[in-house]
């Protein structure tokens, strides 16, 4: 059985504690609301895009230790990307939280390679993705609503 | 009051009951989770476990005694339908109905409820018309009525809730108008263990000449159960709650309205006769039975209120409600712990939240020492609303639980704000 440190990592704990980019931007121009039916967690992801690149992201809502750090280490994450190099670290986050026959490239991941113990918990996966999948919704139809079902 | 007294018989002295006898009926309490600890059960609001004899009943009846029902004229068909039948008599004695006509077999409780919903409710429904549910309702016994509501242009009220998770019933008559065509409200909560004063509600009702279908998926493993006591229209439960399969539930529904209702779904077995100018029905209960019916769950069904009618049903009782005191004491202790549900009348369930840590979280750290609590809205989103909060974690109980696995949550709560730094 996977490890309870595994999953929450002390990087994990910190930024559930102290969350970053919490709240909303003074300028944004996408937004997406984003909900597990699950566990009744929301999340609200606000962009700002430029050029096709990321200058602000915020996040609001609250929820679990793991949806929460992951809203918070994703905005850090992605902040000052282009769109094609955000959705590129959508798909190896995802990879790394779901597939468990491959131990993904965490190197690229950064800090977000904290996540890679959330293979062990699948009934968490969900709580992950969430941040992510609400920014990509946000990025790609403004004001969309997103669930993890 | 005790569960025991409230169930309509009076409190009984202290009661030796063997839990350990009770749990050894259940093979899979007996095993150890992938850390090496003893699982503790503590979602039994979910599903319970089932007891050998129910495990048992279903796999004699395929190796034994399958065959269709009501088909053929072999010995073969006539043991199983004996059987299918002997679960339905079975079953009315389970909730005292006055007649095994009165008893229809479902899926469980939410077809019972989508079943009164589309068949008895419906066809009355009109513009305007109202339909009762309560604040505590689980979805299934809300969705089916503002589905119908929505289509007929039909209006849901809601009874009220208080802060301590009781219905509110003050001006309840304020709520039952001419136009209200039924009033549909659980017996016991599932997100908070509150146990609502059906009988109460069902006289107030009728007074308004309002039909009451009682919800009473929870009920059943907590408590004595008199469809007639209570004096409601319908009750509908769920096998898999009283420690029977999934997949098998029972409709009680008073024989007067049933012989009036519609057939629910069309199919074999439900009618009387067919041609391409018209098919005339079959009586209830097979009306509402169309098609081969999860015969095997019947069987395992009678199996389950075989095994709890053969419990010392008031010493298990005590047992249950000493457990949930325990619990309540213990988790309370917890340092920021707020229990969510305080009514003077619960049974078996605890739901709480911890300060500074999610549910969920809650739920993934418990379940490193082996314990399975339910952690989310319960399926009550409106009940987490009313609290203002996003989810619960929960503990449920069954009589086969124990004061040594009350403990082990308590440990294990206070440890998870260690856990999370």
């Amino acid at each position: 059985m996977a490890e309870l440190r595994d999953l929450y990592q002390q990087v994990i704990l910190e930024h559930n504690r102290n969350p970053r980019h919490h709240g909303r931007p003074a300028r944004h121009n996408h937004h997406a609301q984003g909900h597990n039916p699950l566990c009744g967690d929301h999340i609200t992801i606000y962009v700002q895009v430029e050029d096709g690149v990321l200058r602000d992201v915020g996040f609001e809502g609250s929820g679990c230790a793991i949806s929460t750090a992951s809203a918070s280490l994703m905005t850090g994450a992605v902040v000052g990307k282009t769109i094609a190099e955000a959705e590129r670290l959508f798909h190896d986050f995802h990879a790394m939280v779901v597939d468990p026959a491959a131990p993904a490239d965490t190197a690229k991941l950064g800090k977000l390679a904290a996540f890679a113990g959330v293979r062990g918990f699948p009934a968490r996966v969900k709580c992950a993705n969430l941040a992510w999948h609400t920014l990509r919704a946000a990025l790609t139809t403004e004001g969309e609503r997103v669930t993890t079902e | 009051m005790t569960s025991a007294a409230r169930a309509g018989r009076a409190a009984p002295a202290r009661l030796a009951f063997d839990v350990e006898r009770v749990r050894a009926d259940f093979p899979l309490l007996a095993q150890t989770v992938a850390n090496g600890r003893p699982l503790v059960y503590l979602d039994n609001a979910a599903t319970t476990q089932k007891p050998r004899q129910v495990i048992d009943a279903i796999s004699r009846f395929y190796a034994e005694d399958n065959a269709n029902i009501h088909r053929g004229v072999y010995d073969l068909c006539e043991r199983a339908t004996r059987l299918y039948e002997g679960a339905r008599i079975r079953a009315a004695r389970f909730l005292n109905a006055a007649d095994a006509r009165e008893i229809v077999f479902v899926r469980g409780t939410t077809e019972g409820v989508n079943l009164v919903a589309q068949s008895f409710c419906r066809p009355r429904l009109g513009r305007g018309d109202e339909v009762v549910v309560s604040a505590i309702e689980h979805h299934s016994n809300i969705v089916p009525w503002q589905l119908i509501c929505e289509e007929r242009g039909a209006v849901l009220r809601v009874i009220p809730m208080n802060e301590r998770g009781e219905l509110v019933l003050d001006d309840l008559e304020a709520l039952l108008s001419a136009r209200t065509r039924i009033l549909a409200v659980t017996h016991v909560s599932n997100a908070l263990g509150t146990v609502n004063p059906v009988k109460e509600i069902v006289a107030r009702a009728h007074a308004r000449g309002v039909p009451v279908l009682v919800d009473g998926a929870q009920a059943t493993s907590h408590l004595r159960v008199d469809v007639q006591d209570l004096g409601c229209d319908f009750y509908t439960v769920s096998g898999h709650k009283v420690f029977g399969p999934t997949g098998i539930g029972v409709l009680y529904g008073r024989l007067e309205h049933l012989e009036a209702m519609p057939p629910y779904q069309g199919g074999g077995d439900m009618i009387r006769s067919v041609s391409f100018s018209g098919t005339t029905f079959a009586a209830p209960p097979a009306r509402f039975e169309a098609g081969t019916p999860n015969i095997a769950g019947a069987v395992g069904l009678a199996a389950a209120l075989d095994y709890v009618g053969a419990l010392d049903w008031d010493a298990a009782m005590m047992h249950e409600a000493e457990l949930l005191a325990h619990a309540t004491r213990a988790l309370s202790a917890v340092r920021g712990l707020r229990v969510i549900g305080t009514a003077a009348e619960k049974v078996g369930v605890i739901s709480f939240v911890l300060d500074g840590a999610h549910a969920h979280d809650i739920g993934t750290i418990v379940d490193q020492d082996g314990i399975a609590v339910r952690t989310g809205h319960h399926c009550a989103q409106p009940v987490m609303e009313f609290f203002g909060i996003p989810a619960t974690a929960r503990a449920s109980f069954a009589l086969y639980n124990t004061h040594a696995e009350v403990d082990a949550l308590a440990t294990a709560v206070a440890r998870v704000r260690e856990v999370l730094g």
